[in-house]
């Protein structure tokens, strides 16, 4: 066998826009109006789009890859051209070995069948044979952890509990390409780290896994890999890290400024000692440098400084005003820069700082620029949460808890 | 299509699954359950004899019981066929979230129909079988027809539900010229009654491939004579190539199924 597990070579794939001819009354004009229209073939053109657009890429056996980019740029079809549900247009795919896709993991529930029954039957759909399944059965219901309701029809079950069954069932497919769209996004942190855990074991035996998540964390954390689409081209390749880095660059920087403004952020510029950047290690300072344009004369401004969570809380804010340095006022055509120093004490994550323009006294905020930039917070260790508060475990010696008592210390019950 | 057959045996057992699904979730939350399966064909013999003991009246002759047997006999497959093609039109539509997200062979789906409708199709005719064993009706030698004919009946049904159930994700059109064909198919066959009965002309039904088939049905369980061979061969041929040139359009029409849906 060879050491290539997914290969795809100059692959393109164009839509269709707006309604496809669903009945004969819609198909007969159509079919007879593209005999009058031979020549107009830019009307035809206009309806349709590239989804894909000249991707080449090649995974090895074993690599875990990961696929990142915004909405719309292709990951899922990209997907779905490996998983073999849809033809390329041009173009051509190779896939080595048994493959299976994690595209929608409750697509083959029926509502009316008990948990048990839908085991078996998205088994089946998923590849896997039924005495396979009588075998893993135990496993995959304790993944799951609705051992008490698996004789239930699903359709009395939560939407987190169909997910979470649905996972279940797929996770224990044992395939050797492994494709996973946006399925981590099931269940409460508990199963997601479950899940996470459980691809890792996926990866570690052996199998080539794609993945695609907006989860920029898992992604980092799973695969050394990655690609980067963007409106259905391969924008980036490379390490992941870097990859991410290019995506949140890419991401963020852009904005439209509202014409009439008087002062406004005209550049923001994170740093660290090693220069500009995007990913940091939790722990360190960076600099954020931010740099006002006034047009008209404008007094009395200030810029507030805040980090918005994944879950846009605002988990740090501060202003010029509030650190002491008072507000500053600006004539026509002046600039203004200044520095805020900040100690990402921050676990694992990705982070958005956000910057705004604001007059106290008239609460007038002049512009507001949220996020400003997107930051990925490195760490390797296991603390959850927002803050890294950097805890450290001492074990100390079994004592009688008389002694302890003794020592001051209170002893519960 | 040597690939495409080896393929759709590896996937066997989800054939399986989703034949077992179907049946599974038509009796479910319902009071009669299985017994629906014998009620529906009752159903149609009853109005089957119904016609018949109107077409009797008409011609003052009297019904008989193998006349009685031959219109039963007719109509439990004719329920088979009718309910089979139904569903199996609307297998893919109706499953259009596994279609358009998970890879398989997709032919599962009206085979799954074909092979949920059979079951009931089994249900009702053992009940037929039982109850004409206890009335001492039909056992002769030509009864070895029988399993032949079902076999063509079930071979022409599949050809058709692939047929109609990949053209009718195309345009659902397709879906309510099946219904209208399954509505007034029963005029156009001789179930009801016999081809007989519109003498020498109604050999032109025989036309119809179902035709042969439920009238070999009659002649062999009812009649206890060798069917038509000629006519038979006929709807064997017929079915064959119906499900072979239906399976390869299946087979041609399925990557573009996933956008097309």
């Amino acid at each position: 066998m060879s050491d290539l597990a997914v290969r795809l070579d100059h692959v393109y794939k164009k839509f269709r826009k707006g309604e496809i001819y669903d009945s004969l009354r819609d198909l007969l004009p159509a079919l007879t109006g593209r005999l009058f229209r031979q020549s107009e073939l830019s009307a035809t053109d206009k309806r349709e789009f590239w989804a894909l657009q000249d991707i080449s890429f090649e995974a090895k056996r074993g690599e875990a890859i990961g696929i990142i980019g915004h909405n719309g740029a292709g990951k899922s079809t990209m997907l779905k051209i490996l998983s073999r549900i849809m033809k390329p247009t041009k173009g051509h795919m190779e896939v080595n070995g048994r493959l299976s896709a994690l595209i929608e993991v409750t697509a083959g529930f029926h509502p009316d069948l008990t948990g048990r029954e839908n085991i078996y039957l998205n088994g089946t759909i998923l590849g896997m044979s039924r005495r396979e399944i009588a075998t893993k059965l135990p496993e995959i219901i304790a993944f799951s952890g609705l051992e008490e309701f698996i004789d239930t029809p699903v359709k009395r079950y939560s939407s987190g509990m169909f997910a979470r069954l649905g996972f279940s069932v797929a996770a224990h497919v044992d395939p050797e390409v492994l494709v996973v769209d946006e399925v981590l996004s099931v269940g409460d942190y508990l199963f997601q780290q479950k899940c996470i855990a459980r691809m890792k074991g996926v990866i570690h035996s052996g199998a080539t896994v794609l993945f695609v998540s907006h989860n920029l964390r898992a992604v980092a954390e799973l695969c050394p890999r990655a690609l980067l689409l963007d409106h259905g081209k391969l924008a980036g390749s490379g390490p992941t890290n870097q990859v991410i880095r290019q995506y949140l660059d890419g991401s963020c920087g852009q904005r439209t400024l509202p014409a009439n403004v008087p002062v406004y952020i005209s550049t923001v510029r994170i740093r660290d000692q090693n220069g500009e950047g995007i990913t940091f290690d939790s722990g360190q300072t960076i600099w954020i440098d931010v740099e006002v344009m006034a047009r008209r004369p404008t007094q009395k401004l200030a810029i507030v400084f805040w980090i918005l969570d994944d879950s846009q809380v605002d988990i740090c804010d501060t202003s010029t005003e509030r650190l002491g340095m008072g507000s500053f006022s600006l004539d026509a055509g002046e600039c203004f820069t200044c520095t805020f120093e900040v100690q990402l004490n921050l676990v694992q994550g990705t982070f958005y700082p956000s910057l705004a323009l604001h007059r106290y006294d008239i609460q007038t905020t002049y512009d507001s620029w949220s996020p400003a930039a997107t930051i990925y917070v490195r760490s390797d260790a296991d603390v959850r949460g927002i803050a890294n508060c950097f805890p450290k475990i001492t074990a100390h010696e079994k004592a009688e808890a008389a002694a302890l008592r003794g020592a001051g210390l209170r002893i519960c019950g | 299509m040597k690939e495409d057959l080896s393929e759709l045996y590896r996937y066997r057992e989800l054939l399986y699954m989703f034949a077992y699904r179907d049946i599974k979730i038509k009796y479910k939350q319902s009071i009669l359950g299985v017994f629906w399966a014998i009620l529906m064909p009752a159903l149609v013999v009853v109005s089957g004899v119904v016609v018949r003991y109107a077409f009797a009246l008409m011609t003052n002759s009297q019904l008989n019981t193998t006349e009685m047997v031959g219109v039963a006999v007719k109509s439990i497959p004719w329920a088979f066929l009718v309910s089979s093609i139904r569903f199996a039109c609307t297998s893919l539509i109706g499953n259009s979230s596994l279609v358009t997200k998970i890879y398989f062979p997709k032919e599962v789906f009206p085979l799954a129909a074909v092979l949920s409708q059979l079951f009931d199709f089994l249900v009702a005719s053992s009940v037929l079988a039982v109850i004409l064993m206890i009335a001492r009706i039909g056992a002769s030698v030509y009864l070895l027809w029988a399993p032949l004919l079902v076999f063509t009946l079930i071979v022409l049904v599949t050809g058709i539900g692939i047929l109609v159930s990949a053209a009718s994700l195309f345009f659902r059109d397709v879906k309510y010229l099946v219904e209208i064909f399954l509505m007034f198919g029963i005029f156009f066959t001789p179930v009801f009654y016999d081809v007989s009965t519109f003498g020498p002309r109604g050999r032109v039904l025989l036309l119809n491939p179902v035709t042969p088939i439920l009238e070999g049905l009659r002649a062999c369980i009812a009649n206890r004579h060798s069917p038509d061979t000629a006519w038979i061969l006929y709807s064997v041929v017929f079915g064959f190539v119906l499900l072979v040139g239906s399976y390869m359009f299946f087979k041609r029409l399925e990557p573009a199924f996933a956008e097309n849906i």
